[in-house]
C-alpha cells in the first residue's frame, strides 16, 4: 500500500469507510512525518499527538458504533493559527496572543470537528496574516518543501508548505489578498478563495473584515472542494455570510469538462516583473484550455492597475481599527503593568513590544488613512477603485465565465530577499487582490515548473461571486489534462525531505 | 455672573444629545441578556467582549425600536443606512471602537412639540441613531470616583453592547430665559413619550436615559453663534434645568470678563449643582469613523415601517389633547394635571368607574396635598387608582360624604387596607335615617332660633349653618343633602 502520507484525502476517506485503515493510523503516520519533516520546514506552530490520537480514536469509534459520517471522516488537517480552538493555542503568528487560549471555537473550527476531520494542529503564518512569506511570523519563517532556502508564500504559508510536505492531506487557509492562492501557487498545490461570504470569518482573528475569506488547501483539486464542502456555507454569526446553497464544488471537481467554456485571459496581468518561466508556463496552460475545447479572448480590465494601491489602504485601514482590541487589558501579551503606569501607557508599551514591524507599518497606514482630513482622499477614494475593479470583473463576465492569470508574477524567492522590501514583497499579490477587492471566487493550480529555477507555477481562475463552482471544473480539467502529460502530480517532482 | 443679567447680555444656544437604552432582551449584537444589577461580568460572551475573531450580528428588536422611536419623534426612516466604527482606545470599550451610526444616521429631520408656560417649543430632532454601550469603569480608591487619583480600576462588561439609542436635537434657539425650562421640559416630554412607546424604562438613576447638554451664548442680537460646551453626568430632570441655568451663568462671567468660552466636555456635580473641566474638544481625539465592515447595511423595508408607524400606540401629545377633551379642562387645568404626573392616574380612575371631574378633584387635591406633604410623587402614594374609584362609587351611592371619604383615604394610605375594609374598620357611615336624623334638626332648629328665623323669613342661605351644625353634631356622619331637605322642610321654605 501506497505511504499514508501520500494519499489523497479523498483516497484516505475511502480506505477508511472500506476499513483498510483506520483514523489512528493515518493520524500516527501524519504525527510521524511531522516529527520527521517539520524541524526543516517548521510548517506549525502547535501540535498535540497525544490529543490528535483522542481526536482519531474518536472518529473510529463512531464508525464502528455504525454511525453515518461526513466524505472527509477520520481525514487529518493542519489548521491556520488564525482561527479560534478551545483546545489549542490560538496566536494568529503575534507575539501579543503568545499563550492565549480562546474560549470558543471558530465557525470554521466547529465545522471541521463536526465534520470528523482530525486537527493535527495549528500551522503558522506571517503575523495577523499580513505578509506574502510567512516571514513576518513572530515565531520564525516556514520553509518550502520545495528548496528550504525558498518562502512558502504567505500568509498561510504554514499551511501550505505543512501540504507540500506531506505532513497533511488538507489544510486551511484565509485569503485576504492572495494568502491562500499565493502560497498554493509557490507550493505547487490547489487552494481556493471561495467567493466573499460564502465561508464564515466567525472565530477567523480579523486583518481586514470585507476582504478575509477562509478558504482550503489540498494536493488536488477534488479534495480541496471536498473540504470546501465542508466548512463553508451560510453561518448566522457572521452579518456578511450568504444565505444561500454552497455551490456544488466537489460534484464540478468530478465534472472537470470544460469544452465551450468561455476564458478569459487578463491583459493586464503581463509583462514587466512577470518571471519568464511564469509567462511561459501560464502561455501553456492557456493552449491546454483551448485544446481542451476553451473558447479563449483577451479580456481588459483597465483598472486592476489601481488595485494594489486601493487594497494599501482598506486593508490597513480595516486593521488599523480590528486590532485596536489587542490592548493588554483581557487577554494576550502585557507590558509594563508593575503598578506606576496608567492604563494607556500599558496599552501602548503592550503594542510597541506585542507587535511585529509589518503590522506596525499597516497600522500607522491605516490610521492615517482613515484620518480626519485624509479620509476621502485615501480610504473614500480606494472604495472608488474598488467600486470600479468590481464593475471590470462584471463587464469582462458578461463575455467570459471565467478569467485566468498567473497566480503570482514570480516563483517562490529566498527566505530574507524581500524582508526589507515591503513594496516588492506586495507586488507577489497583484494578479490575486483584484478578486478580494470584488469577493469573487477564484483558485489556484499547478500548471507546471518555471524553466530558470525549477520551482512550481501557479495558474490562477477566477470567476463571479457563487460561480464557485465554476473555477473548480476549470481547475480539475487542468489538472487532469497535466497530470497525464506528467504521470502523475506536479508535487511527484518535488525534491524528497 | 447673576442668570439674570447673563439673560440680559447674552442670547443660549441650546443642544441635547439623550442616550437611551433599549429594555431589548438581548444586546445589541449578540444574545447576552441585557438585564439592570447582575453581578460584574456575567453578561459577557466573545461578541460583547470583543474577543479575537467574534462578530456581529444585528438584533433586529433594536432596530424596531429605533424606528417606532424615530416614527413617534416625526423622523423620515432613511431607506439605506449603515453602521460606522467610532475609533478610540478605552479600556471599558472592548474592542477600541464603538459601533456606531456617523454620516448615515437611521433616522433624520423630526420634531418634538414641548410646552413651557403655556407656550409651545418646537424641537427640531436632527438625527436619531443606533450604537452599542460601553462597559462600566469603576475607580478605587482616591477621593472623586473619577480615573485621576485612583489606586486601581474595574470594568464591568455587562454593559458592553447594550443597545443605545443617541437621539440629537438641532441647535434650540430664541428660548430666552426660559433656555432651562425648555431643556428640561424637552427631557420630560422625551421620557413620556419614549415610555408610552414601551422600548426603555427610560430611568435617568440607572442610566438608561442619559442627556447630554450643549451650551453656547451669543451676544443679543449677534447671528453668529458662541463657542459650545458640553456637559455630561446630567443624571436627573432637575439637572438638567440646573446644568443648563448653571452654564450660562459661567459662561456669561467668562464672556463679560473678556474672556473665551473654551470648547470642552464638562462633568456635572448633583451636590454643588456646578460642573467642572473635563477633557478640551479642541485636542479630542480624532474618530477615524469609517463603514463598520462586519455588518451589511440596514434597509428596513418599507412595508415594515408603514407596520410599525400603524402600531404606534397614543403617543403624549395626542393622549393629552384627547383627555383635555373628554375630562373637559381648560388649558390651565390640564396643565396642572400634566405637571402633577396625574394624567395616567385619573385615566385609570376614570376606567375604573369615577366621573373624571371626580377622579380629578380627588388626585389633584386631596392626595396631590398628601404626596407634597410625604415628599413623593403622586404615583408613589400607596393607593390605587381602583381604590379611588371605590370611595368615589361610595360617595356617589350616598354612603359617604366628602369629609368621611377623607377619612378612608387617610385610612387606605395608612396602610389600614382597601377602602371597603377602613370604611368597616373605622365605622364610617354616612347617617342617613330620617328617624334619628330628624331628632337632630329639630334639636339644631331649637338651639340656632336667629339663624331659623331667617330661613322661615326667606332666607335660605342661612340654612348652611344649621346643615354645619347638623354635621358637627354627627361629627361628620350625616347626609348633608338629606339634613338639608329635613331643615328646609320643616322651616316651610322648601
Amino acid at each position: 500500500m501506497t505511504e499514508l502520507t501520500r494519499r489523497t484525502a479523498a483516497e484516505l476517506a475511502a480506505l477508511m469507510a472500506a476499513g483498510e485503515t483506520s483514523a489512528v493510523e493515518v493520524a500516527q503516520a501524519h504525527l510521524d512525518r511531522i516529527a520527521a519533516v517539520d524541524g526543516r520546514i517548521e510548517a506549525f506552530l502547535h501540535t498535540d499527538p497525544e490529543g490528535v490520537l483522542e481526536q482519531a480514536r474518536a472518529v473510529d469509534a463512531r464508525r464502528a458504533a455504525g454511525e453515518e459520517l461526513g466524505p472527509l471522516a477520520g481525514v487529518p488537517i493542519a489548521h491556520k493559527d488564525v482561527f479560534t480552538t478551545r483546545d489549542m493555542p490560538t496566536t494568529a503568528g503575534s507575539k501579543i496572543l503568545e499563550g492565549w487560549r480562546p474560549p470558543y471555537d471558530a465557525t470554521v473550527t466547529a465545522r471541521l470537528r463536526a465534520a470528523g476531520l482530525v486537527i493535527l494542529g495549528k500551522t503558522n503564518l506571517d503575523e495577523f496574516a499580513m505578509g506574502s512569506s510567512t516571514e513576518n511570523s513572530a515565531y520564525g519563517p516556514t520553509r518550502n518543501p520545495w528548496d528550504t532556502s525558498r518562502i512558502p508564500g504567505g500568509s498561510s504559508g504554514g499551511s501550505s508548505a505543512a501540504v507540500a510536505a506531506y505532513e497533511a492531506p488538507l489544510a486551511t487557509g484565509t485569503d485576504t489578498g492572495g494568502s491562500i492562492r499565493q502560497p498554493a501557487s509557490v507550493t505547487g498545490i490547489v487552494g481556493a478563495k471561495p467567493t466573499y461570504g460564502g465561508s464564515s470569518r466567525y472565530g477567523l482573528i480579523a486583518f481586514a473584515s470585507s476582504l478575509d475569506t477562509p478558504g482550503p488547501f489540498a494536493r488536488t483539486v477534488l479534495d480541496a472542494a471536498l473540504l470546501h464542502e465542508a466548512f463553508s456555507g451560510h453561518d448566522p454569526m457572521d452579518a456578511t455570510s450568504i444565505d444561500r446553497p454552497v455551490p456544488p464544488v466537489v460534484e464540478a471537481a468530478r465534472r472537470a469538462e470544460i469544452a465551450g467554456l468561455r476564458v478569459g485571459v487578463v491583459r493586464e496581468f503581463a509583462g514587466d516583473g512577470y518571471q519568464a518561466g511564469v509567462t511561459a508556463r501560464f502561455d501553456e496552460a492557456v493552449e491546454l484550455l483551448e485544446s481542451l475545447g476553451a473558447k479563449v479572448v483577451e479580456v481588459s480590465c483597465p483598472h486592476f492597475e489601481y488595485a494594489l494601491p486601493a487594497y494599501y489602504l482598506i486593508a490597513p485601514s480595516e486593521c488599523s481599527s480590528n486590532l485596536a482590541r489587542f490592548d493588554a487589558m483581557r487577554y494576550g501579551l502585557r507590558i509594563g503593568d508593575d503598578g506606576s503606569r496608567s492604563a494607556e501607557e500599558v496599552m501602548a508599551l503592550t503594542r510597541a513590544e506585542g507587535f511585529g514591524p509589518e503590522v506596525k507599518r499597516r497600522i500607522m497606514l491605516g490610521t492615517y488613512a482613515l484620518s480626519s482630513g485624509y479620509y476621502d482622499a485615501y480610504y473614500g477614494k480606494a472604495q472608488q477603485v474598488r467600486t470600479l475593479i468590481t464593475r471590470d470583473f462584471e463587464a469582462a463576465f458578461e463575455q467570459v465565465d471565467v478569467l485566468v492569470s498567473p497566480t503570482t508574477p514570480t516563483t517562490a524567492f529566498p527566505i530574507g530577499e524581500r524582508a526589507d522590501d515591503p513594496m516588492a514583497m506586495y507586488l507577489a499579490d497583484l494578479c490575486t487582490i483584484p478578486s478580494n477587492l470584488a469577493g469573487n471566487a477564484a483558485i489556484s493550480v499547478p500548471c507546471g515548473l518555471a524553466d530558470e529555477d525549477g520551482l512550481p507555477v501557479g495558474l490562477q481562475i477566477m470567476a463571479p461571486p457563487l460561480a464557485d463552482d465554476r473555477v473548480y471544473r476549470v481547475a480539475a480539467a487542468v489538472e487532469r489534462a497535466l497530470e497525464s502529460r506528467w504521470n502523475g502530480p506536479l508535487l511527484a517532482k518535488a525534491p524528497e525531505l | 455672573m447673576g442668570y439674570d443679567e447673563a439673560l440680559a447680555r447674552y442670547e443660549p444656544v441650546l443642544g441635547l444629545e439623550t442616550h437611551i437604552e433599549l429594555g431589548t432582551a438581548s444586546k445589541m449584537f449578540c444574545g447576552c441578556p441585557t438585564a439592570f444589577g447582575a453581578p460584574p461580568n456575567t453578561q459577557v460572551c466573545p461578541v460583547c467582549l470583543g474577543l479575537p475573531g467574534s462578530l456581529p450580528v444585528t438584533n433586529r428588536a433594536a432596530i424596531e425600536g429605533i424606528i417606532r422611536i424615530g416614527l413617534a419623534l416625526n423622523c423620515s426612516v432613511v431607506e439605506w443606512c449603515r453602521f460606522a466604527r467610532k475609533n478610540y482606545f478605552y479600556p471599558d470599550m472592548p474592542k477600541n471602537y464603538q459601533i456606531s451610526q456617523y454620516d448615515e444616521p437611521i433616522c433624520i429631520d423630526g420634531h418634538l412639540d414641548v410646552e413651557v408656560d403655556g407656550e409651545t417649543y418646537r424641537i427640531e430632532i436632527e438625527r436619531v441613531h443606533m450604537e452599542e454601550d460601553t462597559g462600566k469603569s469603576l475607580h478605587v480608591g482616591g477621593a472623586t470616583g473619577r480615573i485621576h487619583g485612583a489606586d486601581h480600576s474595574l470594568v464591568d462588561y455587562n454593559r458592553a453592547g447594550i443597545p443605545l439609542v443617541e437621539i440629537v436635537t438641532k441647535p434650540i434657539t430664541a428660548t430666552g430665559d426660559r433656555a432651562p425650562l425648555v431643556a428640561r421640559a424637552y427631557v420630560t416630554e422625551l421620557r413620556a413619550l419614549i415610555r408610552t412607546l414601551g422600548v426603555s424604562d427610560v430611568r435617568m438613576e440607572e442610566g438608561s436615559l442619559r442627556a447630554d447638554v450643549n451650551v453656547s451664548l451669543m451676544p443679543r442680537g449677534a447671528t453668529e453663534w458662541g463657542t459650545r460646551t458640553e456637559t455630561k453626568n446630567v443624571n436627573s430632570l432637575r439637572s438638567v434645568e440646573r446644568a443648563v441655568r448653571s452654564e450660562i451663568e459661567r459662561q456669561g462671567g467668562v464672556l463679560a470678563a473678556g474672556g473665551r468660552v473654551v470648547q470642552e466636555t464638562r462633568h456635572f456635580h448633583e451636590d454643588t449643582g456646578r460642573s467642572t473641566s473635563g477633557r478640551s474638544k479642541e485636542e479630542a481625539q480624532d474618530y477615524r469613523y469609517f463603514p463598520e465592515p462586519d455588518l451589511v447595511p440596514m434597509a428596513p423595508p418599507r412595508a415594515w415601517v408603514e407596520e410599525l408607524r400603524a402600531t404606534l400606540p397614543e403617543l403624549p401629545a395626542a393622549r393629552r389633547r384627547r383627555v383635555q377633551r373628554e375630562w373637559g379642562l381648560s388649558d390651565l387645568e390640564l396643565r396642572d394635571v400634566v405637571n402633577a404626573g396625574a394624567v395616567d392616574l385619573i385615566e385609570e380612575t376614570v376606567a375604573a368607574g369615577a366621573e373624571p371631574a371626580a377622579a380629578r378633584k380627588w388626585w389633584m387635591n386631596e392626595l396631590s396635598r398628601r404626596a407634597t406633604e410625604q415628599g413623593v410623587e403622586l404615583a408613589e402614594l400607596p393607593i390605587t387608582a381602583g381604590q379611588v374609584a371605590r370611595i368615589q362609587e361610595l360617595i356617589t351611592a350616598g354612603e359617604l360624604n366628602d369629609k368621611l371619604a377623607r377619612q378612608v383615604f387617610e385610612g387606605v394610605l395608612a396602610g389600614e387596607g382597601g377602602p371597603d375594609e377602613v370604611v368597616a374598620a373605622r365605622g364610617l357611615k354616612v347617617v342617613s335615617d330620617d328617624g334619628e336624623l330628624a331628632s337632630i334638626v329639630d334639636k339644631v332648629i331649637a338651639d340656632n332660633a336667629d339663624a331659623a328665623d331667617k330661613v322661615r323669613s326667606g332666607k335660605v342661605a342661612a340654612a348652611g349653618a344649621l346643615v354645619g351644625a347638623v354635621m358637627k353634631a354627627t361629627r361628620g356622619q350625616a347626609d348633608a343633602a338629606r339634613a338639608r331637605e329635613l331643615i328646609l322642610d320643616r322651616l316651610g321654605a322648601s
